[in-house]
């Protein structure tokens, strides 16, 4: 394994830990404080427990996503030490912003955790909101900054100088808004529809069925929601991308030949050397018009694109298509929920509905990192599209892989323990939350 | 607002030192204690560090990012050479994080995995300062060579070398001091009083035989500390001002009053990295060959470090009085 790939490999499964840890981390204290809102409010001690419950939940998933962002903000100048030297003081705004919203965050968990009993009950409560916003304020921004590598802004390049550079504007790119609004839409829905499926399991298996009915509830309505909106935010994302990215959106949808009409490409296998698609449903003049708004305008192919700057079709593709599969499958049984909610209550507690649930608590983070490979290998070769190659910005370090094989080695072992420890909490649960 | 962002990177590094480094030093202490009394410590460390665990650990994201934006030059060189002790140390913050919630909030409380907790954060409490100490040693020991052309020279001897390693070991004892120091205020029985004091000597020794050492490797590594602390009556002061507070602790120390030595030991580590830095400022890394990188001339573009220093001071708005009020709740609704 060569130093370049395993850099980019390193970065890749860091990122790609960070951002389950994270998205959990700004989506849980969201719901941990609805039900401790409902605790307050109906005084059923349920809602307390549920409350309680989640936020050790919260605390593990805080420790963990804390210390690989820790670790991430160091990768950063490790691995892209030239990256860092130019765009530092670019795109370093959002970071700096971050920082401090997450200082914040750290505070209020801090009173949060500890302050059970400990401070009027409201306070306490409004402690609890402060980490679920801020949370969400930090990944706006973070995603912001990944938005400036897609779009820069806010410097003028001129002979390879960074010149004229405004942190302001680079921190508003054309990118920030499509890509925040999406990520945050996906981690409510990934997170909502995690949390909800193992509710539903435990639901199934009978145990502590009303703890876990009023848990399930709350998680799933955000999911659900945040499913059914989706789908606009990524049409928004994906115009931005052929807008600003036409080798990242031609690569999406392995569209090789700029055509009038193109046609929209469901699944399918890309033959790169032939530049054909095989097994793939192709919808005539919609992607033309996903991307111009009208049937024939062409969607630029890769045909235009130089082969230099093109990225890896393949898996840019397949991302894609697993990413709007999850997408579509998430959105129709939160639909389908809402519906059981408002005519068929009965569907709630029967076993084929739990199932459907507790088969869909992977895939919203699934989606989410193969909407992140499509983002992240559809830039490719680009680290600053347009203006900096990765390959230049790697460090010159020699031995990365063993860099690598280490980060592998300890992100799967935080992932063994945390899934060691969730386990560990629901099986408590009956001893620790029954309510007698 | 240069000098802004310079003081906030120095606060920062202040803060964490005393506040992340007291947290260290509990895990050292915790380290060096007999297994009789090791929960005993444990106990009164929860109580202490609990609630404020992770905001003291956020100065060190605080000044990563002052590095990266405010002086990216100066960051990517030292992730370049000094890549292996950042990646030893961050490898200990995370085996140590990670490890401190998981024994707090594992759901079952059994004593194996409790056990395999407390080795992974008492053994990391101490590799992260040491390669800590390691890094801060090496920014100004001038063994950073980016003329090397063999991979020894490059990325190993950069920091393995004498006056680097005596660094780590120094920052190591002065954590285990602070802390010691922190926790005399926090034990409620005189018996832990009397163990915790103990320790705050062991550990004030360790700090004055460390730092000998260092003195002593800076003359082997031709490093000019001795020059940069004896050599200006700024630094001068600083050290004899840290000299005579020490004197003061102890007293103090005898006669109960422990907030007033809790500001005491943390007014000499902040005494000791003044005597440090102040006469090499705005030199931050010192390379081979005699080149410097400078806090003065090698920072980003001034909209950038004007920008940074307007998000430091409004965010300081925000961080502050919510920060100090839980510092305070905790400590009073303790008593």
């Amino acid at each position: 394994m060569n130093d370049f790939i395993a850099a980019r490999s390193q970065m890749a499964l860091s990122l790609g830990f960070h951002i389950v840890y994270s998205c959990i981390g700004m989506v849980m204290p969201v719901f941990m404080a609805i039900s401790n809102y409902k605790w307050i409010k109906t005084k059923d001690p349920v809602y307390k427990n549920i409350t309680q419950a989640w936020s050790k939940g919260v605390a593990i998933f805080f420790a963990t996503g804390a210390v690989s962002g820790t670790m991430l903000s160091f990768e950063l100048g490790l691995l892209w030490p030239k990256f860092m030297e130019h765009a530092g003081p670019i795109f370093g705004m959002p970071f700096s912003l971050e920082g401090v919203a997450f200082f914040i965050e750290a505070i209020a968990l801090g009173f949060f955790l500890y302050g059970w009993n400990r401070f009027n009950k409201w306070f306490h409560w409004a402690t609890g909101i402060v980490v679920g916003v801020s949370g969400v304020v930090s990944g706006i921004l973070v995603v912001s900054a990944n938005a400036w590598m897609n779009s820069p802004a806010g410097f003028d390049y001129v002979n390879g100088q960074y010149l004229n550079i405004d942190p302001i504007k680079a921190m508003f790119n054309d990118a920030w808004f499509s890509e925040a609004l999406h990520m945050t839409i996906a981690a409510f829905a990934a997170t909502g529809f995690a949390v909800a499926g193992i509710h539903a399991l435990m639901i199934l298996r009978k145990k502590n069925v009303n703890f876990h009915t009023k848990a399930f509830k709350i998680a799933i309505v955000f999911g659900a929601v945040a499913a059914i909106l989706q789908p606009l935010s990524g049409d928004l994302s994906a115009k931005g991308a052929a807008k600003r990215q036409p080798a990242k959106s031609a690569a999406m949808e392995a569209n090789f030949h700029t055509v009038e009409y193109s046609p929209l490409l469901i699944g399918g296998i890309p033959d790169t050397v032939n530049k054909t698609v095989s097994y793939g449903i192709a919808i005539p003049g919609l992607l033309s018009f996903l991307e111009h708004d009208d049937f024939k305008t062409p969607a630029k192919g890769l045909d235009q694109i130089p082969r230099a700057d093109q990225p890896n079709v393949p898996v840019t593709h397949y991302a894609f298509q697993l990413m709007v599969g999850i997408g579509m499958f998430l959105m129709l049984i939160g639909l389908i929920y809402l519906f059981a909610l408002w005519k068929k209550r009965a569907w709630l507690v029967q076993n084929w509905f739990l199932k459907l649930f507790i088969v869909a608590t992977p895939l919203g983070f699934i989606a989410v990192e193969a909407g992140w490979t499509v983002t992240e290998v559809g830039r490719q070769p680009w680290i600053i599209q347009g203006i900096m190659r990765t390959s230049q910005a790697v460090t010159p370090m020699p031995g990365i892989h063993y860099s690598f094989y280490l980060f592998t080695f300890v992100y799967f072992t935080l992932s063994v323990a945390v899934i060691f420890l969730l386990d560990r909490q629901i099986k408590m649960v009956p001893e620790l939350y029954d309510v007698k | 607002m240069l000098y802004v962002v310079i003081l906030f990177l120095f606060f920062a590094i202040v803060l964490y030192f005393l506040l992340g480094g007291a947290d260290f030093g509990a895990g050292i202490i915790e380290l060096f204690t007999s297994n009789n009394n090791k929960s005993r410590t444990r106990r009164t460390m929860y109580q202490a560090i609990g609630p404020i665990w992770e905001a003291n650990h956020m100065w060190l994201i605080i000044a990563v990012v002052i590095m990266f934006v405010g002086y990216p030059v100066i960051y990517s060189e030292m992730c370049t050479y000094l890549h292996i002790p950042l990646l030893i140390m961050l490898m200990g913050i995370t085996a140590r994080g990670t490890a401190f919630s998981f024994r707090n909030y594992d759901a079952i409380k059994d004593d194996r995995m409790q056990a395999l907790y407390n080795h992974i954060f008492v053994y990391s409490s101490f590799i992260t300062p040491l390669f800590l100490g390691i890094t801060a040693g090496s920014v100004i020991s001038r063994q950073i060579d980016p003329g090397a052309t063999d991979f020894l020279t490059a990325y190993i001897f950069s920091w393995f070398n004498w006056f680097s390693v005596a660094v780590g070991f120094f920052t190591v004892a002065l954590c285990g001091f602070l802390a010691a120091i922190y926790l005399i205020g926090e034990a409620k029985e005189q018996f832990d009083v009397k163990r915790f004091t103990k320790k705050a000597i062991i550990m004030n020794a360790a700090a004055v035989g460390f730092g000998g050492l260092v003195f002593l490797a800076a003359e082997v590594e031709h490093v000019h500390l001795a020059f940069w602390i004896f050599g200006n009556p700024v630094s001068l002061t600083a050290v004899i001002a840290a000299s005579l507070s020490l004197v003061l602790l102890w007293y103090l120390l005898r006669k109960g009053k422990t907030n007033v030595i809790r500001l005491l030991a943390a007014f000499q580590v902040t005494m000791i990295l003044i005597a440090v830095g102040y006469r090499h400022f705005p030199n931050i890394i010192m390379v081979k060959g005699g080149h410097n990188l400078s806090l003065l001339t090698d920072h980003a573009p001034i909209k950038t470090i004007d920008d940074l220093g307007w998000a430091l001071v409004i965010g300081s708005f925000f961080i502050f009085p919510p920060l100090i009020y839980l510092f305070y709740s905790f400590q009073r609704k303790k008593e």
